[in-house]
């Protein structure tokens, strides 16, 4: 379970982030500049709360006070907004980059034949669109078998058909692999359709909707 | 054309051993400036880039004040060591690596920058350690730049001229380069050897520079677009 209690005062305005969050999908909508990458960044370890505690399963990631933990051993899978691929790498060495030369590679198998990337793997990222990219990259955020998975905006370059694959992809991924999701975006549809919970955020306070149809309101 | 070419071979040899220190000064120097910011920074920028701005001469009076056999740089290397660095070979690599440095240290530095952050932070989260990141991420993405700049740098090291006599003198066989050479040859009322040196060395600087923008350019198609 993902545990966040914190805040983090930014240019205009506090950001305070107070949720608990199961092995669900959450979406956190909201308009630009609210608030829900920097929360993100801060799960990540990326930035730094000012006060408080984020912890998930028991592990404590960031307390007051204290070290926080390393990035690097936070086991977050974190797809950035518009990717974040590496330029000089493949497709398959940007999946593979994180796994160890003896690694078990089957679960990365089956990534990339339920996102049907197999065709892409000999691809760089200048040479694939924004679709393939956006698979490519959920594939590199799952490949080293993460706790949990970190969306911000992944669906926004991508036209209605291909969105709705990759809604597809996401609900079967997140059915067999049952970790804490938050994806950040700013179309209520997304969020309706893929997330058990979907909280508002605004000038960095939260308030969560008491049903995904209130969001509509 | 002349008989001896000495002058060719040691400006090669005073350059490449100047642009490799150069190289990992400027590598451990930029890396260092991009991430931190201190006080004093801008004055320690502006002490790095000082050779640009100031006469060759001043370096050249500054490096013999401080490789002098009385210098206190001087002295030490020589109790110590029994190295001396005026009027050798040695003296034209410390001069070539002051004036160059600059030139490294900006294209470097400009490299790392142009980095995007959020490459080395999605590295991060995949688990990747730090060095490895520099090493597989960040290198190679920063390398046209580096590289622009060991070019320019070694290009440098090749034409330097007033720090170098100055410090290094002018001993044929022992410390003549090709500036030098063709400085020393038109005095000597030698037109021939001078245009010989100033054909090669325009012709070695033309070549370069046009293959380091068209590897330049190459390179930006492939790394330029995600």
């Amino acid at each position: 379970m993902l545990k966040v209690n914190i805040r983090k005062q930014l240019e205009q305005f506090e950001l305070n982030a107070d949720f608990e969050l199961d092995q669900e999908i959450l979406a956190l909508i909201g308009s630009s500049g609210s608030g829900k990458t920097t929360l993100l960044n801060c799960i990540a370890g990326i930035v730094q709360p000012d006060h408080g505690e984020i912890s998930l399963n028991g592990q404590a990631f960031y307390q007051k006070g204290q070290k926080p933990l390393k990035i690097q051993k936070r086991k977050v899978g974190y797809l950035f907004q518009d990717y974040a691929l590496f330029p000089h790498f493949t497709a398959e060495k940007n999946i593979l980059f994180s796994l160890g030369r003896n690694a078990d590679l089957s679960h990365v198998n089956e990534l990339t034949r339920l996102l049907g990337i197999q065709k892409l793997l000999g691809k760089y990222p200048h040479q694939i669109s924004g679709g393939e990219k956006q698979r490519v990259a959920l594939a590199r955020a799952l490949a080293a078998k993460p706790d949990i998975l970190l969306l911000d905006e992944p669906f926004s370059a991508l036209d209605d058909a291909t969105r709705s694959r990759c809604h597809d992809e996401l609900l079967r991924i997140h059915e067999l692999w049952k970790i804490p999701v938050i994806l950040v975006t700013h179309r209520i549809a997304d969020a309706e359709e893929l997330a058990h919970r979907i909280v508002r955020i605004e000038k960095g306070v939260m308030s969560e909707q008491e049903s995904k149809q209130a969001s509509l309101l | 054309m002349p008989d001896d070419l000495s002058p060719f071979v040691l400006s090669l040899k005073v350059a490449s051993i100047s642009t490799f220190f150069v190289f990992i000064f400027s590598l451990l120097l930029a890396r260092f400036m991009a991430r931190k910011n201190f006080v004093g920074r801008s004055f320690v920028e502006a002490f790095i880039l000082l050779p640009l701005v100031l006469p060759p001469t001043v370096i050249g009076f500054g490096l013999i004040y401080l490789f002098g056999i009385n210098g206190p740089l001087g002295s030490l290397l020589e109790e110590w060591f029994g190295i001396r660095i005026v009027f050798t070979w040695v003296g034209a690599v410390i001069a070539s690596f002051v004036v160059s440095l600059p030139l490294m240290y900006q294209s470097t530095l400009a490299a790392f920058e142009k980095v995007d952050p959020r490459w080395e932070n999605v590295a991060r989260t995949m688990g990747i350690s730090e060095w490895r990141i520099f090493r597989t991420i960040t290198f190679p993405l920063a390398w046209p730049g580096i590289f622009a700049g060991l070019i320019l740098s070694f290009a440098r090291g090749i034409g330097e001229f007033g720090a170098t006599l100055m410090i290094a003198g002018y001993i044929p066989g022992q410390t003549e380069t090709v500036p030098l050479a063709i400085y020393f040859a038109y005095e000597a009322g030698q037109m021939e050897k001078a245009a010989f040196w100033v054909v090669t060395i325009s012709a070695l600087g033309l070549a370069v520079m046009s293959w380091l923008n068209y590897w330049r350019k190459k390179n930006e198609v492939r790394l330029g677009r995600e």
